[in-house]
């Protein structure tokens, strides 16, 4: 491994995935049971309200992913060391598989709820449509770029601008659209009976671990890969 | 004169006294957001609405800009100019500044004929999406100036600033729009205003990592 270039170079992979593989089946399955089998129904919109339990964590860990992503390439910014470009497109790259999801998640629930499956007037919708463009953008951007310092400089700037944009962009939905999404977190707290709220956090946990997990298995996958690339380069 | 004021205004001169001699860039602008326009009239059905029509106006703009951003480093491209003004003993922010300030000057340009021509095809403006273009136009510059020199480093130059361009200034056509038709513009406005000054210090903060080799 001595041959790493300091692309590749980072703490150990070996414990990460498996332990947190083990955590996100543990938690998931439990909070998803707390969910279906502990926690009240909703007294509106009845079985489809569960949804909620697998949409929101969803959608919060890509929030996570992108912010984690964005954090590094400040880190690389900040410090230079090129370590931090993988990390970051590695977080990156999980928060638009999260990001999907949650698209995915919330046309079905949009579809149950309303009886469309897209709704301009679902504000989180719009925003993980629109961070969805620009964050398959960030990988235009990549493939498209010479592989070197200009290409991770580039990249970072970019996923700063993406955590500038969430807040940004959550504004702009905010006053352009209507209010048809339920409020479930208002600005006095968690509007949740404790049960729901528990099971609630369960599910987050589970799947933020989840994400943790994919994190580092990529990270390791994207690491050999360039260090395989490298290897090649050196015998050419 | 600060010495970073004098080298923002040797830049923003140097971008204006070319495009006044090879005039490549703003004839262009200027017959595409007329043509655009144009096309706008034939792609709303009759009886379309005004609000309609301020909506399409915004789409004009948008594109119309990226017209311009899209040249806005070709010249220092071709010629190699870059690498020169990044070793020139000045802030690189400043490189940004004096092509941000020349390329609201093509916008504002552009729309000196896009907006009496829309008023003249269309409706008459408001004094609120006069406004509104003047607060959009600074945002678009900033942002936009920063994503065309990251665009330049790239192989699909041409192909890949409207992919990074256009999702970022999705917040600019919400709260343009919104300034335009809504019954009380202000807040859209204010938020216009706060999207500029946001961006622009984070364009102005990240110019340098993305010029430096």
């Amino acid at each position: 491994m001595w041959l790493l270039s300091e692309h590749s170079r980072g703490p150990s992979l070996r414990f990460g995935p498996p332990l947190l593989a083990a955590a996100a089946t543990g938690l998931l399955v439990v909070g998803f049971g707390l969910a279906f089998y502990w926690a009240p129904e909703d007294a509106d919109q009845g079985f489809s309200q569960k949804i909620f339990y697998l949409h929101v964590p969803i959608a919060l860990t890509a929030y996570a992913c992108f912010g984690w992503g964005a954090w590094k390439a400040l880190r690389l910014l900040w410090t230079g060391e090129r370590r931090y470009d993988l990390e970051s497109y590695t977080a990156i790259h999980m928060g638009v598989i999260f990001g999907l999801l949650t698209l995915i998640t919330g046309s079905i629930w949009a579809k149950v709820s309303w009886g469309v499956w897209w709704s301009w007037g679902e504000r989180q919708l719009v925003l993980f449509l629109i961070l969805f463009l620009f964050y398959s953008s960030y990988f235009m951007l990549r493939f498209s770029t010479e592989p070197g310092p200009r290409r991770e400089r580039n990249s970072a700037v970019y996923a700063l601008f993406g955590v500038v944009l969430i807040p940004v962009s959550f504004l702009a939905v905010r006053i352009a659209g209507t209010i048809l999404h339920p409020t479930i977190f208002t600005h006095e707290g968690a509007d949740l009976p404790g049960e729901m709220l528990a099971a609630f956090c369960v599910c987050l946990a589970g799947m933020l671990s989840l994400a943790g997990a994919l994190y580092l298995v990529e990270l390791s996958g994207k690491r050999i890969d360039a260090s395989l690339r490298e290897l090649k380069e050196l015998l050419a | 004169m600060s010495a970073y004021a004098a080298d923002v205004a040797a830049l923003a001169r140097k971008d204006l006294l070319l495009e006044f001699r090879s005039r490549d860039t703003l004839p262009a602008m200027l017959l595409f957001v007329v043509s655009a326009l144009t096309v706008f009239h034939f792609a709303l059905p009759g009886g379309s609405s005004e609000r309609a029509e301020t909506g399409l106006l915004w789409i004009a703009i948008v594109f119309t800009a990226l017209l311009g951003l899209a040249r806005a480093f070709a010249a220092e491209r071709e010629q190699g100019v870059l690498d020169g003004l990044v070793l020139a003993p000045s802030d690189r922010s400043a490189i940004w500044l004096g092509k941000t300030i020349g390329v609201t000057v093509f916008l504002v340009l552009a729309e000196l004929v896009a907006l009496p021509a829309f008023a003249l095809f269309f409706h008459p403006l408001s004094w609120e999406l006069v406004a509104a273009v003047a607060l959009a136009d600074l945002g678009i510059a900033a942002i936009g100036t920063l994503l065309a020199a990251m665009a330049a480093a790239s192989r699909a130059r041409e192909l890949l600033l409207p992919l990074l361009f256009l999702p970022l200034v999705i917040p600019v056509v919400i709260g343009g729009v919104g300034a335009s038709v809504a019954a009380e513009p202000g807040s859209f406005l204010a938020f216009l205003g706060l999207y500029d000054a946001v961006f622009a210090i984070l364009c102005w903060a990240s110019f340098e990592y993305v010029v430096t080799e």
